[in-house]
């Protein structure tokens, strides 16, 4: 065996060749075992909207509906517990939600977290550590103190939100309670998981 | 300290771990034979048949649902909803089937060349605890998609332990099912030595194959050992070093193997009925037995000769010696010669009768038992065993012709 | 020698016929469903038919009406309005499965047992199976519904699609000499007529077929797309191998 006479440059070109050829065709097999890896169809039909009917839902009444494995709340609120949103700002974090953008669809950042101002849409997981707040609605609870208006109270840790899903200052979570997207279908039925025109 | 950083960071490395060393050792240094032909590829494609089964299996482990209720539906749910699901699937199937062929070919080349012979015994040893292991292998994990086939199968050939006697056998059985009958339990279990212990005691075996083949230098078609005349260096005149030669040499047979391979998985994946039956494409059903119940191609050899032998723990006894037989080989051969090349006439006629038996057992193995294809299986089976009890005999009364002191083969 | 190799041949052939996969179609020969993925729209036809047809008894629970209405190009509308009917809680999503809600019970008191799902008939029986079979029933008054099937001997399935292909009674010819004397099969002979023609009834099964086919692999056809790019590539890579491989071996020539 002999390695006089080599033609480097041919040798060298080919081997780089070789390598990227076949370097290709390793990242090309790779698609597919990536891809695998994304959510099935099974998985993506458990994660897609679903429309909840809000002519049901009662004033002062929460239903919960599940949405990709998450509890969501949809509360249609009475015009008192409207009224009480305003009296929070001193009391909430980012009362406008503007400085928590990401708490909620640009079309939900205002004060009443909505699109339509009596039906709040949102993820009924606390902020802190993901336990789950009660609906506390009644104005002065003993428990919660005389200045309590209604809202969400977490039993976990004491955090408190508003009927907006704002957060309280002072309390263990940071952020505001999540607003997914949705928009209504029409006017009884509102799509959620989906922005609107998003389809 | 003006080293070029790549050569600072492999001294780095190297005050830590070998990794040079093993490098030389095993590919830079490695000094192979410089005469390897067409038979020499099936090693290195074994190794890439492993990487795939292992790869893909890992893929298909998670969503398959080792569970009676789910398993054929989980299959399906691969095969559907999952994307690339079918092709992942398929790169296991066929990669069963295509590892056997590889295999058998790999085991085709050590008995033509006399690579199990002295001193290359435990590297032999070796590769037969992994085609043990390998059969195992192949056969749990057959039992997963728990289709007909894959259930009456397991059905037929765990009872075939009920066949050994003094309840021993029926015990046995009981024990291997964890159930009376193949079941959930049993699906459970399979799972459990298909996914983890069975690849690992394989992984285990490869690499004790591979060390026990470098410690001694490879063989070569024409069975001269090259280290018997080396140069100044204490290189063997006949060898070259495995890397650069052979991993260029073996990437262009992957690439052939994967054109063929491929081909299969993507356009002929059931292989007419041979690599995925038919009768698997039905959940398995305890109260319905199908009308042929057949192993895959692989094992039918082994089946067609369990079969020949008209009692049961007779045939149980059968298809174990034939696998425990081809262990003895470098025993068993008794010509002081290595390779084909240089053996007379008894010896490759023996082979060629040896090749067309194993072929014919195999056939006869996928067929339905009639009086006239058992009594073929007999004398095939008669002369599968003959070629290893009478190799004492016959290889060490052949006419050799003499060996060359250097390869030949350019 | 040679009678050897006569009786090895001859001993071989009705297991060949066997080993072929389960090739013949019952008591006659099978004929040739000439399947085309390819045809939409027969497809969609076929999906149509076995929806009205069969449906109600053959589950298809592994297809999924969203993956059907991706591949066979349906509007969610065309596939919630026309194809999935409503399911025991009274919504319909994309995502469910082709099931019915025959239960096991009913399926033994109407049938003798469960009509069996269909979406992997195709791969287990082979389409020239099912196309030969959906082809050949005939009357027999000895038998519960009235009916039997020539690929399918004492079948438990009603002619579901009596009203399109009529009622017919096979006609046999004597053939073969002596020993080898059997009754033939050579035909079929109307005895009530159905809204179709031959050749509309046999448009119509080929259309399930074809459908079945389809259930039985969805994604067969993207399959070997791939495949095609996978060939190409690879023979390019190979090229290149060998051309490495070549230059670097002639040190050792």
């Amino acid at each position: 065996m002999s390695t006089e006479g080599v033609d480097r440059s041919r040798r060298r070109f080919l081997t780089v060749t070789a390598s990227v050829v076949g370097g290709v065709g390793v990242v090309a097999a790779a698609v597919p075992f990536v891809t695998y890896m994304t959510p099935s169809d099974r998985a993506r039909a458990a994660g897609a909207p679903i429309e909840v009917d809000i002519s049901k839902i009662e004033p002062g009444q929460k239903v919960n509906v599940k949405w990709r494995g998450q509890v969501v709340w949809v509360l249609h609120r009475t015009p008192e517990m409207l009224e009480t949103l305003p009296k929070l700002n001193e009391e909430v974090a980012a009362p406008t939600s503007e400085e928590q953008p990401e708490q909620q669809p640009e079309y939900a950042t205002n004060i009443h977290r909505s699109i339509k101002p009596e039906y709040l849409v949102v993820v009924g997981i606390c902020t802190h550590l993901g336990c789950s707040p009660t609906y506390r609605p009644e104005v002065a609870a003993s428990d919660l103190g005389s200045d309590w208006l209604g809202g969400f109270f977490c039993p976990c840790h004491g955090s408190r939100f508003d009927l907006a899903g704002r957060v309280y200052q002072g309390v263990p979570a940071q952020l505001h309670l999540l607003v997914p997207p949705h928009f209504y279908a029409s006017e009884a039925v509102v799509r959620i998981g989906e922005d609107e025109g998003a389809a | 300290m003006n080293k070029p950083k790549s050569s600072s960071f492999m001294a780095w490395v190297d005050a830590r771990f070998p990794a040079t060393k093993l490098w030389n050792e095993h590919l830079a240094e490695y000094y192979a034979p410089r005469n390897f032909n067409f038979w020499y590829f099936f090693g290195s494609l074994a190794l890439l048949v492993l990487v795939n089964q292992i790869l893909t299996g890992i893929f298909l482990t998670m969503y398959y649902k080792p569970d009676a209720e789910m398993a054929f539906a989980s299959v399906e749910f691969i095969m559907r909803d999952v994307p690339y699901g079918d092709l992942i699937r398929y790169l296991h199937s066929t990669g069963a089937s295509a590892f056997f062929v590889v295999v058998y070919l790999h085991m085709f080349r050590g008995l033509i060349y006399g690579s199990y012979k002295q001193p290359r015994e435990l590297i032999w040893i070796f590769g037969m605890l992994i085609y043990v292991a390998l059969m195992a292998e192949a056969f749990m994990g057959y039992l997963l998609p728990w289709g007909q086939m894959s259930y009456w199968g397991a059905q037929v050939i765990i009872s075939l332990f009920g066949a050994i006697p003094f309840g021993i056998g029926e015990a046995l059985s009981t024990w291997i099912r964890g159930d009376f009958v193949v079941s959930d339990a049993t699906l459970n279990r399979f799972f459990a030595f298909h996914v983890i212990a069975l690849p690992i005691i394989l992984l285990a075996l490869v690499v004790a194959h591979i060390m026990a083949l470098h410690e001694v230098g490879s063989n070569n078609p024409d069975g001269v050992e090259i280290k018997k005349h080396k140069d100044a260096n204490g290189i063997p005149l006949d060898g070259i070093p495995f890397h650069p030669y052979y991993t260029v040499k073996d990437i262009w047979g992957v690439a052939v193997f994967l054109i063929i391979f491929l081909f299969i998985v993507f356009f002929i994946p059931e292989f007419w009925n041979w690599f995925l039956e038919k009768d698997n494409f039905i959940p398995a059903d305890p109260l319905k037995t199908p009308e042929h119940i057949v192993p895959l191609w692989y094992f039918t050899p082994f089946y067609a000769i369990l079969r020949a032998v008209p009692s049961k723990f007779g045939g149980v006894v059968a298809m174990g010696a034939a696998i425990v037989v081809l262990f003895l080989l470098p025993w068993l051969d008794r010509s002081p010669v290595k390779s084909i090349r240089y053996r007379g006439l008894l010896f490759k006629s023996a082979v060629f009768v040896f090749v067309v038996s194993f072929i014919a057992l195999g056939w006869l193995g996928t067929q339905p038992a009639t009086s006239v294809l058992t009594n073929f299986a007999r004398v095939f089976s008669i002369l599968y065993f003959l070629f290893f009890l009478l190799m004492p005999f016959y290889t060490r009364m052949d006419r050799t012709k003499p060996v060359p002191e250097r390869v030949t083969s350019k | 020698m040679k009678r050897i190799a006569l009786t090895l041949v001859l001993a071989l052939a009705p297991a060949w016929a066997l080993a072929a996969g389960g090739g013949a179609c019952g008591a006659i020969p099978c004929q040739d469903a000439d399947v085309d993925l390819n045809n939409l729209a027969s497809l969609q036809r076929g999906a149509k038919y076995y929806v009205n047809y069969c449906l109600a008894c053959h589950s298809l629970q592994y297809m999924s009406y969203g993956r059907l209405s991706r591949d066979l190009q349906l509007s969610d509308d065309d596939v919630l309005g026309n194809l999935h009917f409503v399911t025991a809680d009274g919504k319909k999503k994309l995502a469910d499965y082709m099931t019915n809600s025959m239960t096991v019970e009913q399926g033994e008191e109407f049938f003798g047992v469960l009509p069996p799902d269909l979406s992997l008939a195709s791969r287990n029986r082979g389409d020239d199976w099912v196309y030969t079979y959906l082809k050949s029933f005939y009357v027999d008054n000895t038998k519960r519904f009235g009916i039997n099937n020539l690929v399918f001997k004492d079948v438990g399935m009603p002619h579901v699609l009596a009203s399109l292909d009529g009622l017919k009674v096979p006609q046999y010819e004597q053939t073969g000499e002596g020993d080898d004397s059997h009754q033939q099969f050579v035909g079929f002979e109307e005895v009530a007529e159905g809204a179709m023609t031959d050749a509309e009834y046999d448009q119509v099964v080929r259309d399930l077929v074809t459908f079945l086919s389809y259930v039985g692999e969805p994604g067969k056809l993207e399959h070997r797309r791939l495949g095609v790019w996978v060939m190409l590539f690879l023979f390019v890579f190979a090229a290149i191998a060998y051309m490495l491989k070549k230059e670097y071996w002639k040190d050792v020539h």
